[in-house]
């Protein structure tokens, strides 16, 4: 096991220098000069280079690159050229807003989409079950930022009862910024819950036709009871998966939700940091998404292989 | 049970009237940039200014909402040796929202390091004439140019030219300190800032006792958050197609004035076929301009036939030099010997007057046998290529910057014109203190550059806004990119 994990963590290490590699070089080859976007028509040729010096934008792209990876090594994310604040306080300020939504916006789906994918399988073929399919083929379908409009338009403008938009920060209380948030969660969540309320049909409906269903069946189970203590378990597994995904996707793809509602999340910190060309909190917001990646998988190969021994053998 | 509500009603009616005479002194601006940063010594971005100036930071002298320039920090100022010295005379008990006195040493200060080798000021320029600043008295300055320069007080006007202290000048970016009847009191970067009454202001102090500035980028996003009530006003709104709605609805009102924004489709002089005055005559006959402001700004802009503001006295109005005339276009091309197959390309910022315009430009043109290639750019990929690369035939673009004719006499300016006759006439612009002559000088400096048809003059771009009924005081015009809330007040 103790072998197993130290190769793990091995190629977990020479993935994250590839991943720092990769990414530097990406962001640094688009065009523009961050100097000259914060400085405007009129600068003159010798301000721009005082500004590029004091960004630390002058000197070859080795140093540069080795200066920002030998920060990150000991948590300096480095300082973002445009806000003049270190990167480190941006991104978790930017957490404070994308990971609560994000969580919202999960526990929404998963409430919707499980019960209803239950009762899809439950009634397979049956009125309820097409009516489910039909309404969750529509839930894939609908963009989400017009899906957020309607909302916005008529729980926020027709019926003022949640605001349009923004975030109040959670200073201000738990229950103005839970309510702030419910719009552009619904809008994340509704999309989610479609998929994975088919997922769950399927799983579920696979798992049923299992021989231990029979079994419990046979023993004397009710349907219900054994779809509740048997199916069910077995059929989140991969409800579980796909979950995982979306709370990555979400975190930090939520770039359109959060400019129809400006919330000032991680996806918009991207966003703007490319057009400032803050190419400084680029790399470093997308180092760090990589690095949470990287991680989950390497606890997932970890997990994975404490259930099966098998895996721990190969190679 | 049924007492409840009926206590409440009565609670209701009782809190009503009061509520009702309670003028509101908070209000939530929203913009759709997020400034960089609080400095606007540091940066070009017109959305430090629109947050800072005048409700922040505030220099020598300062723009009025007319345009025309008022006294600041400085409560007079005398011309001496042939327009050669500035002795501004400073008011007295002015302190920095730090608690330490505004005196001319402060002046000396922050004319000396926006002018300094290593400065990172964006309008640097706007300094380059000062030869000495001296401190004669805590509250007199002496100023000395190199050579005289009249328009001198106006420049001490823009937001570069604020005056800060050194005590907190190396952290304006993140905690801007300055002389204002608004102090700095929080940032949530992506989100809002907000700013607070300063109780030792200097002026009659501001009726608001707090301000927010919000930031919604997505035009359909600005126009929920008004009419949602999130937003009080929105100066410079995003959304013009949505302004009629605004008007019709009583609740609302429509700001809507004038900006320094010469939009031009600037044309690169130094690349053949544009260099040929014939083609780039040809140019501004195929477009027309209330098309274009119909179409793409939905009807708000003023036509303009020169590089100059239709609203400034100084004004020539010369669209007739270069009225829509297809006919006309088609022969110069053919005289020009590029009526067949000349295509150009056009690449577009962001903004929607140009993505908008741009289309409506590249049908004008075709209609005259031009074909564009459109690119869209990011503003970063539109420094980078057209603005610094000079790579580019036509471009679309707002001249923000107030009284900027004299890019005409820059010969390594983006659009490469700059003549000899425009660099004599921008020097005698500067020695010129004699105001007929300024302006005699600015009118010859417009039919020049119309006449040579430097850029195609397409439209002032308008400022358009909505606000709350009851919100008075703000500016309808933009003179300078500010939101002066010093004189904003609610009346309901």
């Amino acid at each position: 096991m103790l072998r197993f994990v130290l190769s793990r963590l091995i190629s977990l290490v020479l993935s994250l220098a590839a991943a720092s590699l990769v990414i530097f070089a990406v962001v640094e080859v688009i065009p523009g000069d961050p100097a000259s976007y914060m400085l405007g028509l009129n600068a003159e040729p010798e301000t721009l280079a005082a500004l590029r010096r004091d960004l630390g934008l002058e000197g070859g792209i080795a140093a540069r690159y080795l200066s920002w990876a030998g920060g990150l090594l000991h948590g300096d994310f480095g300082t973002s050229y445009t806000y003049r604040v270190p990167v480190a306080d941006l991104v978790s300020a930017r957490l404070w807003v994308s990971l609560p939504l994000t969580l919202y916006a999960l526990i929404l789906s998963t409430l919707i989409a499980i019960p209803v994918g239950m009762l899809a399988a439950a009634r397979r073929g049956g009125p309820a079950d097409f009516g489910i399919m039909g309404a969750t083929q529509l839930g894939i379908a609908v963009p989400n930022f017009w899906f957020a409009m309607l909302l916005v338009l008529v729980l926020a403008i027709r019926n003022p009862w949640f605001p349009a938009g923004g975030f109040p920060g959670w200073e201000k209380g738990l229950w103005v910024n839970l309510r702030a948030l419910t719009l552009p969660a619904v809008a994340l969540a509704l999309p989610q819950a479609a998929i994975l309320a088919r997922i769950m049909r399927s799983s579920l409906l696979e798992v049923l036709g299992q021989d231990y269903i029979r079994t419990a069946r046979a023993k004397g189970l009710s349907r219900g009871a054994a779809v509740l203590k048997h199916g069910l378990r077995n059929a989140l597994i991969p409800v579980m998966t796909i979950l995982g995904l979306q709370f990555s996707f979400l975190l930090a793809g939520a770039i359109i939700i959060e400019k129809v509602f400006f919330l000032p999340g991680l996806g918009l910190l991207i966003f703007q940091g490319i057009t400032q060309r803050d190419l400084i909190v680029v790399e470093s917001v997308v180092m760090l998404l990589v690095f949470a990646v990287i991680l989950v998988t390497f606890f997932v190969d970890i997990a994975y292989a404490a259930i099966d021994p098998r895996l721990r053998r190969r190679r | 049970m049924a007492l409840k509500p009926l206590v409440l009603c009565a609670a209701m009616l009782a809190l009503a009237p009061g509520a009702a005479l309670a003028q509101r002194t908070d209000i939530t601006i929203g913009m759709q940039l997020e400034p960089p940063n609080l400095d606007p010594t540091g940066g070009a971005a017109a959305a430090i200014d629109e947050v800072v100036y005048a409700n922040i930071f505030e220099g020598l002298t300062r723009y009025r909402e007319d345009g025309s320039i008022a006294p600041g920090l400085a409560e007079s100022w005398e011309v001496g040796d042939h327009g050669l010295t500035y002795t501004f005379h400073l008011r007295g008990g002015v302190t920095f929202h730090d608690g330490t006195a505004m005196d001319a040493g402060d002046v000396k200060f922050s004319l000396d390091r926006a002018r300094a080798d290593g400065s990172t000021n964006a309008q640097k320029a706007l300094f380059a004439g000062i030869d000495t600043v001296e401190v004669v008295d805590p509250l007199t300055v002496r100023v000395t140019l190199s050579a005289p320069n009249s328009a001198f007080p106006t420049n001490m006007a823009w937001g570069d030219a604020v005056i800060v202290a050194p005590e907190s000048a190396g952290n304006l970016a993140t905690a801007p300190v300055g002389t204002g009847p608004f102090m700095f009191a929080d940032w949530v970067q992506g989100d809002r800032v907000e700013i607070a009454a300063n109780p030792d202001y200097w002026g009659t102090p501001p009726a608001l006792e707090a301000a927010t500035f919000k930031f919604i980028s997505d035009p359909t996003a600005a126009y929920a958050a008004m009419m949602a009530g999130d937003i009080d006003a929105f100066p410079a709104y995003p959304a013009p197609e949505t302004l009629a709605q605004f008007e019709a609805d009583p609740r609302f009102k429509l700001l809507i004035g004038s900006t320094e924004g010469e939009t031009i489709l600037a044309m690169n002089n130094a690349r053949p076929p544009l260099s040929d005055k014939r083609v780039r005559e040809a140019i501004a006959h195929a477009i027309d301009r209330q098309e274009l402001i119909d179409g793409a700004l939905f009807g708000y802009g003023t036509p303009i036939g020169t590089h100059f503001a239709p609203h400034h006295p100084d004004y020539l109005d010369l669209t007739g030099l270069s009225g829509h005339d297809p006919d006309r276009a088609r022969a110069l091309l053919a005289e020009a010997g590029v009526a067949e197959g000349l295509t150009l390309s056009l690449k577009l910022p962001p903004p929607s007057y140009a993505r908008r315009g741009g289309e409506i430009v590249a049908a004008q043109l075709r209609r005259v046998g031009i074909d564009t290639r459109i690119e869209n750019l990011e503003w970063a990929q539109w420094l980078e290529q057209v603005f610094k690369g000079r790579d580019f035939d036509l471009t679309i673009v707002s001249h923000t910057e107030p009284m900027d004719i004299n890019i005409y006499a820059r010969p390594d300016y983006y659009f490469q014109y700059g003549t000899e006759e425009m660099q004599t006439l921008m020097r005698e612009l500067d020695l010129a203190t004699d105001p007929a002559a300024r302006s005699e000088i600015l009118k010859k400096a417009q039919r020049v550059i119309a006449e040579d048809f430097v850029n195609a003059y397409l439209f002032q771009l308008a400022r358009t806004g909505v606000a709350r009924t009851g919100i008075e005081g703000l500016w309808q015009n933009a003179p300078t990119q500010a939101n002066d809330l010093t004189g904003v007040h609610w009346t309901e």
